[in-house]
């Protein structure tokens, strides 16, 4: 039962217009929960600009989006989970298999023991495949074992990982090694002197399209009413169970997508790429300003706020300051979104 | 018309329900008999099994044993989907309405209006614009509560104004019956007035009701038999003309038990 005193004061406070300058500002990021990371990633662009020049230099930011992609993309699978109340750790995992999936089938160099020498096409999508699959685990053991997601994820992790180095022999495949359709992602056309990756319009695509999901479908509604309150979301006649397997298969498919934009990008199919990337894509989701307690957040603040990661990274590097004052930056943006999350939330009557 | 013709059938009829949570008993060998228009008032102690019993109705719980039958049809609802699929709706003690999302949004949980054509098919598009203004024009109509706007998220509103969203879902979307649990716990005077109202209104249309309640007054004022719930089971159902509160919180508490023939088991209403 909701407390119905505090709810009349609420009610008061509004009639007679009662709102401090503070609480106003409380409501409207309650609204629109983009606003404070889009008013970061200003502040940080005009900050770093005036540092160093060279930072808006079109070279710059074309590397910039090209640092964005992968954690851009694997942000949108973060961003359905963290809205339903879960979290996935084993992102990473799952992009890393994904692709090595990808360029081993693909493999074009005969001297080696796993040359399937499939057709790119076909090896992409199974690596796509692959990636959906791995979210399935993920969903089913979620579901059907109502285990909680930060331990499922955790251990899915262990799992995708150890799987990738049994099944691929920790070889990294080189550039040359594979067709050029696997590559494809990493391709840049060229406006002026500012280099755009296709990854990047792919996963510009990929925004448009779940946003206008969430927005505006049952499926997106379902999803924060599931995040929400899930006891709520059932008595409503909603299957929270199939609503959130869904969230993580839609996952795998987005990651698997972020597998193949991970090859292009860097050029290669490493085993042991970027382990910060599942830390990367949960730290751009809770900087975007999404709940990690689910039911609230954006797309956008997600995209935002992978930005905001790669652009202090890059800089911070470029005012000339150490590795680890990059990390103390991020790790404060983080603390900060989040108590900015909880004050914000306070606005619930 | 001269001649009030009884309908002897029950809409809705449980028998013997029982439900264990763990070691508490919430139902003991519960039975529950709706006839067709009328309002049945279901009072009892708290935790004499009132919400437990109308969950198993709704299908938010599965009993472990016993039966429901509507329409003289056996049921068995295993989500609550399927009580809705039949044209039971509920307000449940929870509410269970999600604070995020908009009071459009939520009178339309779960059963969401699409776009005519292309765009709904295939682009599975909302039609956003359609619930809302069906929305504010059900809560006009209803008279329930005054919100500012239909795209406030439900968050922002007081409990009582909750509950009148929730009651409004049930109000529309309930086409065999209604039940309501608790309705007017957290609401002002008037808006109490309203939900009586609103019941008395539903009646009228021959809409069957099952109200929850531990506000006495209201029970005598809308229930045609009151259904009175203890240690799990039925102890007794009574009319408001045959006995009064002082009797019914007898029967609640124990102390007074009622002769079967002084019960009010059958219908006491005509179905016009
Ligand atoms: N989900 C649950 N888990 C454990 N016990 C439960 C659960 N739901 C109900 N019970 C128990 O079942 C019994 C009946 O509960 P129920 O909610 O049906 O009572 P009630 O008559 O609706 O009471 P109130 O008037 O307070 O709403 C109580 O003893 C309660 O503790
Ligand atoms: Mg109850």
């Amino acid at each position: 039962m909701s407390d119905p005193a505090s709810g009349t004061m609420d009610l008061a406070g509004e009639f007679l217009g009662r709102r401090t300058p503070m609480q106003r500002i409380q409501v409207t990021l309650h609204r629109y929960p983009y606003l404070s990371p889009l008013i970061v990633l200003i502040v940080a662009l005009v900050i770093f600009a005036l540092i160093n020049p060279k930072f808006i230099l079109p070279g710059n930011l074309s590397f910039i989006t090209q640092q964005t992609v992968v954690i851009g993309t694997l942000a949108i699978a973060q961003t359905l989970i963290i809205l339903t109340a879960g979290i996935d750790l084993s992102i990473g995992a799952i992009m890393v298999f994904g692709q090595m999936v990808m360029a081993n089938l693909a493999l074009t160099a005969a001297s080696n023991a796993t040359n399937f020498g499939l057709p790119p096409w076909l090896a992409i999508t199974i690596g796509i495949c692959a990636s959906i699959l791995a979210g399935a685990i993920n969903g089913f053991l979620i579901v059907k074992l109502s285990l909680p997601p930060f331990i499922v994820t955790l251990g899915t992790l262990s799992v995708f990982t150890a799987l990738t180095l049994i099944l691929f022999k920790a070889r990294t495949i080189q550039g040359p090694e594979m067709p050029d359709l696997l590559k494809v992602m990493g391709v840049a056309i060229k406006i002026g002197s500012f280099q755009l990756m296709v990854g990047v319009i792919v996963m510009l695509v990929l925004f448009a399209v779940f946003t206008y999901v969430l927005r505006m479908t049952s499926w997106g509604t379902h999803i924060y009413a599931v995040g929400d309150d899930p006891q709520a979301a059932e008595l409503s006649g909603i299957s929270t169970k199939r609503v959130l397997f869904s969230v993580y298969v839609v996952a795998g498919f987005i990651t698997g997508i972020g597998a193949w934009i991970y090859i292009g990008r860097t050029g290669a199919a490493s085993p042991n790429a970027d382990p910060s990337i599942n830390l990367d894509t949960i730290t751009a989701v809770v900087i975007g300003g999404t709940s990690l307690f689910g039911g609230r957040g954006t797309l956008i603040g997600s995209l935002l706020g992978a930005f905001i990661v790669v652009v202090v990274e890059n800089g911070l590097a470029l005012a000339g300051l150490d590795q680890a004052y990059r990390v103390l930056a991020i790790g404060v943006l983080v603390i900060a979104a989040v108590a900015l999350d909880q004050w914000i939330r306070k606005v619930r009557a | 018309m001269s001649t009030p013709t009884l309908a002897l059938e029950p809409l809705l009829s449980c028998r013997g329900l029982v439900k264990s949570f763990g070691h508490v008993i919430g139902l003991n060998g519960a039975d529950l008999d709706l006839y067709p228009g009328e309002v049945l008032a279901v009072v009892g102690d708290n935790g004499a099994g009132k919400s437990t019993l109308i969950k198993c109705v709704a299908g938010a719980l599965i009993p472990d044993t016993g039966e429901i039958t509507l329409n003289g049809e056996r049921r068995e609802f295993k989500r609550t989907q399927d009580a809705r699929l039949q044209g039971i709706e509920t307000v449940f003690q929870t509410l269970a309405v999600s604070p995020a999302l908009d009071i459009a949004s939520n009178l339309y949980l779960g059963r969401e209006l699409r776009k005519p054509g292309v765009m709904g098919k295939v682009f599975r598009m909302l039609d956003k614009k359609r619930m809302r203004t069906e929305a504010s024009q059900h809560l006009q109509d209803l008279g329930i509560g005054t919100v500012q706007s239909i795209t406030q998220t439900v968050e922002t509103l007081s409990g009582g104004q909750r509950q009148a969203v929730a009651v409004a879902r049930a109000a529309v979307f309930g086409s065999k019956l209604i039940i309501l649990d608790e309705p007017t716990a957290a609401l002002g005077v008037r808006e109490s007035a309203r939900v009586l109202q609103l019941i008395k209104d539903l009646r009228d249309r021959g809409m069957p009701v099952i109200l929850i309640s531990h506000n006495m007054p209201q029970v005598f004022e809308v229930a045609d038999r009151i259904h009175v719930q203890r240690l799990g089971r039925r102890a007794a159902v009574v009319t408001p003309q045959t006995h009064t509160m002082n009797d019914v919180v007898a029967i609640m508490t124990g102390a007074m038990s009622v002769d079967e023939k002084d019960q009010a088991l059958g219908p006491v209403r005509s179905a016009n």
